[in-house]
């Protein structure tokens, strides 16, 4: 091989300068994604840090939902769904689950009337292997309609110095500035915190699309509908009487929800969770719910679970709802972190109390 | 025509610069899917694990590739502290190629998640479910990937050095420019 002609000092200085930018570019872009570079962008990472600025970090616990309990049963289709969506969970047949009922924040000793909100999360694991999982609330619509606002939202919710309590000026801001939050106002303005979790019903919030054997897409929106009904008293100074409530029930009967999916009319917003569709949409009671036992969330199963919404089998899919794949992402970061913790890894915080403003 | 020695073959040229597209694209879309909350982070999810068994898979090809077509030598006048370092990389990405996808997917298997490839096509668990091994296996997936962008920059930059500096044919045995030796 010919040996190159020898470079000029000037011209091996500019080469190497080419290929030292070259790196550089392709770092800075690294960093650029990785949102090193822009410290004010959201990223699932902050959001959890938020979650964690108001409530605190409780080492091992969710950091949004952190009080709950485990549930164990079996969802039994009778399939009614199956001509929207070919998820092998809507054949007739029986699908187990574990679940988790929650109430909202990030304190798992808060008192169970801290907040009128329950929430229930689902596993269904199918024959096939595959899973839905879902995360759904006891109210018919969210607040907001986006990660953005969502943030702005936990912003204004962050305890003050020195009352450890959220500024009501800066809630009463971020409101007027969100017109979208009204029908979640209206709704818990009424809201009670309720004294048991069977009683609730439980609302998907954001839509998803069922896809059925033809490859068509239906736009739907689910929620579990309680049979029981009996409104019971919250049980005195039991400050955990939610979770004494159901195992009092369980130990009579196992509880039981109907799956009742509703159907998008052309033009229904599936972006938007802070919008109910109209009351006349099309309702498919797909099956029934049957919650059988329970455990604590320390010791049981649901503990290691990550209620990811966006974990969906062959057959159901997520909408264009931007809260979907926030909410993938925010679990994900707080699960690496509760479950880091759990692994007592070195550098996972240990429990701290909420930072005040 | 005799096969030279002074190039890699063009299945070992194809597959190295098809997985260098691959795994730079990879190393974005992780990073990126571990921070973005808008909609990208759905699709960039729905990309990352098929990509990272094609990867995976295209990595064994290649090993096989390069056992049975050794790769051309390094330039004899090559300071042996700059051969050792281009060996030395070389076994890492190899090693990484290899590592970070079952990484990955025993982390999913841990994490008790379902590995889906596709909407229907699921890979079985390699790893029972266990959170603590989810946590190590989680970062060690990340840190094991942050070698990978920091080898590669090492690769590239190595690369570059011989094909504008040196200008000795490594570059060009890889781009297939080179010419015959003799």
């Amino acid at each position: 091989m010919h040996a190159p002609s020898p470079l000029s000092r000037s011209s091996i200085f500019l080469r190497f300068a080419f290929i030292a930018l070259a790196l550089l570019i392709i770092v800075l872009a690294f960093g650029y994604v990785g949102g090193w570079l822009t410290p004010h962008r959201l990223t699932a990472q902050r959001l959890v840090d938020q979650l964690q600025a108001n409530a605190g970090v409780f080492a091992g616990y969710r950091r949004n939902h952190a009080k709950g309990v485990c549930v164990m049963g079996y969802f039994d289709s009778n399939g009614q769904a199956q001509p929207y969506s070919l998820a092998q969970v809507f054949a007739p047949g029986r699908t187990q689950v574990v679940g988790r009922f929650a109430i909202p924040g990030g304190n798992p000793y808060a008192p169970d009337s801290s907040a009128p909100i329950r929430s229930l999360a689902l596993r269904f694991t199918q024959a096939n292997g595959q899973q839905w999982r879902t995360g759904m609330n006891s109210m018919p619509v969210f607040p907001v309609g986006t990660p953005q606002a969502f943030f702005e939202l936990l912003q204004a919710q962050q305890p003050d110095h020195p009352t450890g309590k959220p500024d009501p000026a800066k809630l009463g801001a971020f409101f007027a500035a969100h017109p979208e939050t009204a029908a979640f106002l209206a709704w818990v303005k009424t809201a009670k915190p309720s004294a048991s979790y069977a009683t609730e019903s439980y609302w998907s919030l954001n839509a998803f699309e069922f896809v059925d054997a033809n490859g068509e897409r239906h736009a739907v929106r689910w929620r579990m509908v309680p049979e029981a009904s009996d409104a019971s008293t919250a049980g005195g100074n039991n400050p955990n009487y939610l979770d004494a409530d159901l195992t009092q029930r369980l130990a009579q009967s196992p509880q039981r929800w109907h799956l009742i999916v509703t159907l998008a009319n052309p033009g229904d917003p599936t972006n938007d969770a802070t919008k109910a569709w109209p009351s006349d949409r099309r309702d498919i009671d797909a099956g029934t719910l049957v919650l059988t036992s329970t455990e604590p969330q320390e010791s049981g199963e649901c503990r290691d679970i990550n209620y990811d919404p966006t974990v969906l089998p062959h057959g159901i899919a997520i909408s264009d709802d931007p809260l979907l794949p926030a909410r993938s992402a925010a679990y994900a970061a707080s699960y690496l972190r509760r479950t880091s913790e759990e692994a007592h890894l070195p550098g996972t915080a240990a429990t701290t109390k909420p930072e005040a403003k | 025509m005799t096969r030279t020695s002074s190039q890699f073959v063009l299945t070992a040229r194809v597959l190295h610069w098809l997985m260098a597209l691959m795994i730079v694209s990879m190393l974005f879309i992780g990073v990126g899917l571990v921070t973005s909350v808008s909609e990208r982070h759905a699709w960039l999810l729905a990309i990352h694990k098929p990509l990272g068994i094609a990867i995976f898979v295209l990595a064994v090809v290649r090993l096989i590739v390069r056992l049975r077509n050794p790769p051309p030598p390094l330039p004899a006048d090559l300071p042996a502290i700059q051969k050792l370092a281009a060996y030395a990389s070389h076994y890492l990405l190899y090693a990484l190629m290899l590592t970070i996808p079952l990484v990955g997917w025993a982390m999913l298997s841990a994490g008790g998640y379902p590995v889906m490839l596709s909407h229907s096509l699921r890979l079985p668990p390699i790893f029972p479910v266990n959170a603590t091994a989810f946590a190590v296996l989680r970062h060690a997936h990340a840190w094991l990937a942050a070698l990978l962008l920091l080898t590669f920059l090492a690769h590239m930059g190595a690369a570059l050095y011989h094909g504008l500096i040196r200008r000795d044919g490594v570059l060009s045995s890889m781009i297939g420019t080179r010419h015959e030796l003799e």
